[in-house]
């Protein structure tokens, strides 16, 4: 076997991706360095960061955050927010106006190398080159990193395997659909076994299926691998079942950050939206809800009210209701979600829609509600 | 620098790949030069007639032109597909990993090497058969298939450069029409000694392309014509050379990678 000293170099690195005995990095960069500061060995830590074009407002208007190792950091906002444009600077391919950032230590200006040498990327468009092959995808993308031919291979191989696409290694990506693209995107991004993991927008257009099970392979990663993950999405779901901690960036800043959960606890109280039976009951419903919380935007026809002492009031309501004589329609209590944070911090509201840009079929209609941010301005 | 050349073997491995996958890229750049070979040796051989025609079978004449029409095909060759992959991303996939900019110029040429290659096979073979001369003999034939890659490579360096500056297959396209009239103001049809009229004289006696076209020429008629070969071989060179001087600064422009 030819085995170079470059070869083994490069390669020792990436032998312990894979069946997970190896430890994972997330441990070592926090504790065993004794390294405080997320931004240590896999971290990302941002700072006053600005983006400016020449036409047009800020792009990245000062944005501070700070991921933690082994974290997936979800960074929400509609589209135009400034999310690409941050991943970018991230990445290194667009140097900031003003700001720093260090991403697994590094200095994303003075030490670009060393700062792509650590991360792996699945931009939005998730580039692929339709006269190639999956396998041969791999190939090319482990050879820009200098990785030994029969590592490469077995690498490559594994990888094709865990994204699922090992039936279809050999055929060209031109006949791929939307998920298998983005899946071998993702595999692509794994080849040199990276500390960090940018993928910006993994599941814009894709059909449910696909997502969830990009969801699954990006949860699993981070679990298993300790892999950072900075992952930009527009849509809440995704943010809430995937990220440890979701920044939500609208025109550029940062308006909110911490956990789905902490989020969500902070808007706190959940709303009551309820329809009369009777159209023209809707003024003396509105005015029996008023009694229990503030009003809140509701669906044409409805009322809806964020409820001042919590959950315990439904029965009250109902009882109210009840008693007035108006008869009720429809009735339903929507606990806190990311979408009444958005509304909180911004003053607009989430669009609540179904997907009509998948690329595989778009919008199966099976009545799965999937609230995507409205588009900014 | 080991590294390097290991991008570049892979990048011009992809390169040789996407010209061998894409017939719609080889057919043309075999068929029209042949097609228009053929026109123009039915047409023209009357012009073997005239006093002072360097040969008496206009094929043998011609087949120059049809190396560097093929060589043409070049710009669109690497140009398309360096646009391509500024327009699809795959420029930024690339960015991202430690690819040296020489190795990405260097790779995306590869491509304009085979394709060179192919051509050269198919336009000599042909000729030959069609009854063309070959006077400065087999030696000769490398020297030609020598001369008709570098003339490519500088023709796919100015593709890449269009590509580069411009992001978009159009405007490689675009380029291509401007080429056919340098390809036409040259000494393509006649000797330039033959032509009679002023203006299209001084023209074909300025145009580059006259000479990289008698460079190959002299190996079919008259052997071994060292001004000739130094002219063709020299401006292909320095062409090459410039036009990948350009090339790197614009790639720097767009590799804005910190």
């Amino acid at each position: 076997m030819l085995i170079s000293a470059n070869d083994t170099g490069v390669v020792s690195r990436s032998l312990d991706f894979g069946d997970g005995d190896g430890a994972p990095s997330a441990a070592a960069g926090t504790g065993r360095n004794g390294r405080v500061r997320g931004g240590g060995d896999n971290g990302i830590e941002v700072s006053g960061l600005v983006r400016e074009f020449k036409k047009g407002p800020r792009a990245v208007d000062g944005v501070d955050l700070s991921v933690a190792p082994g974290e997936i950091y979800g960074f929400l906002g509609p589209n135009g927010a400034g999310k690409s444009t941050t991943v970018h600077m991230l990445t290194t391919l667009l140097p900031p106006t003003a700001g720093s950032a260090t991403v697994a230590g590094h200095d994303i200006v003075k030490e670009g190398p060393a700062v792509r040498d650590a991360i792996g990327v699945a931009l939005q468009e998730a580039a692929l080159d339709p006269l190639l092959s999956a396998r041969e995808h791999m190939r090319l993308q482990a050879g820009m990193h200098g990785i030994a031919k029969a590592e490469a291979r077995r690498r490559g191989d594994e990888l094709i395997d865990r994204v699922g696409l090992a039936d279809a290694a050999d055929r060209r990506v031109a006949g791929y659909s939307g998920g298998m693209k983005r899946r071998l995107d993702l595999a692509l991004a794994l080849v040199h076994a990276p500390r960090l993991l940018f993928l910006d927008e993994p599941t814009t257009g894709l059909d449910v299926q696909s997502r969830t099970a990009l969801w699954e392979q990006v949860a699993n990663l981070a679990a298993e691998q300790g892999v950072t993950v900075f992952l930009t999405t527009q849509y809440l779901e995704e943010a809430d079942n995937l990220a440890d901690r979701v920044g939500i960036i609208d025109r550029g800043r940062l308006v909110a950050e911490g956990t789905p959960e902490a989020l969500k606890a902070e808007i706190g109280r959940p709303t009551v939206e309820a329809a009369p039976a009777e159209p023209a009951d809707r003024e003396r419903l509105a005015g029996v809800l008023g009694r229990f919380g503030a009003p809140t935007q509701a669906a044409p026809g409805a009322s809806a009210v964020r409820l001042r002492d919590g959950v315990d009031e439904l029965a009250a309501i109902v009882r109210a209701l009840d008693a007035e004589g108006i008869r009720i329609g429809q009735l339903d209590l929507h606990a806190p979600s990311l979408d009444d944070v958005f509304l909180a911090k911004t003053g607009r509201r989430l669009e609540g829609a179904g997907d009509g840009d998948g690329e595989d079929g778009g919008n199966d209609g099976d009545g799965h509600r999937e609230a995507v941010l409205a588009e900014a301005g | 620098m080991g590294a390097s050349l290991t991008q570049v073997r892979h990048l011009a491995g992809r390169s040789v790949m996407r010209v061998v996958r894409q017939p719609a890229l080889i057919v043309p750049s075999l068929l029209f030069p042949l097609i228009l070979l053929a026109v123009n040796a039915s047409g023209l051989e009357a012009a073997t007639e005239i006093p002072g025609f360097p040969t008496d079978s206009y094929i043998t004449f011609a087949l120059a032109f049809a190396f560097m029409q093929g060589a043409m095909f070049a710009t669109l060759g690497a140009g398309q597909s360096l646009a391509e992959d500024v327009q699809r991303g795959f420029f930024n996939r690339l960015q991202l990993t430690p690819l040296r900019g020489w190795a990405m110029l260097a790779g995306q040429l590869a491509g304009v090497v085979v394709l060179g290659l192919v051509q050269a096979t198919v336009y000599l073979s042909i000729g030959l058969l069609a009854g063309s001369e070959m006077e400065s003999g087999p030696l000769g034939v490398l020297v030609l298939v020598a001369l008709s890659v570098l003339i490519s490579l500088a023709f796919g360096a100015l593709g890449l450069l269009v590509a580069l500056r411009s992001g978009s297959g159009e405007a490689v396209q675009g380029m291509f029409p401007l080429f056919f009239i340098l390809l036409f103001l040259s000494s393509a049809s006649l000797p330039r000694d033959l032509i009679a009229n002023d203006w299209f004289q001084a023209i074909t006696n300025w145009n580059p392309v006259s000479y990289m076209i008698e460079g190959m020429r002299s190996l079919f008629i008259d052997g071994w014509d060292a001004e000739a070969l130094a002219l063709g071989f020299g401006l292909a060179a320095v062409l090459l050379v410039a036009a990948l001087a350009a090339a790197s600064i614009a790639l720097k422009g767009r590799m804005v990678r910190t």
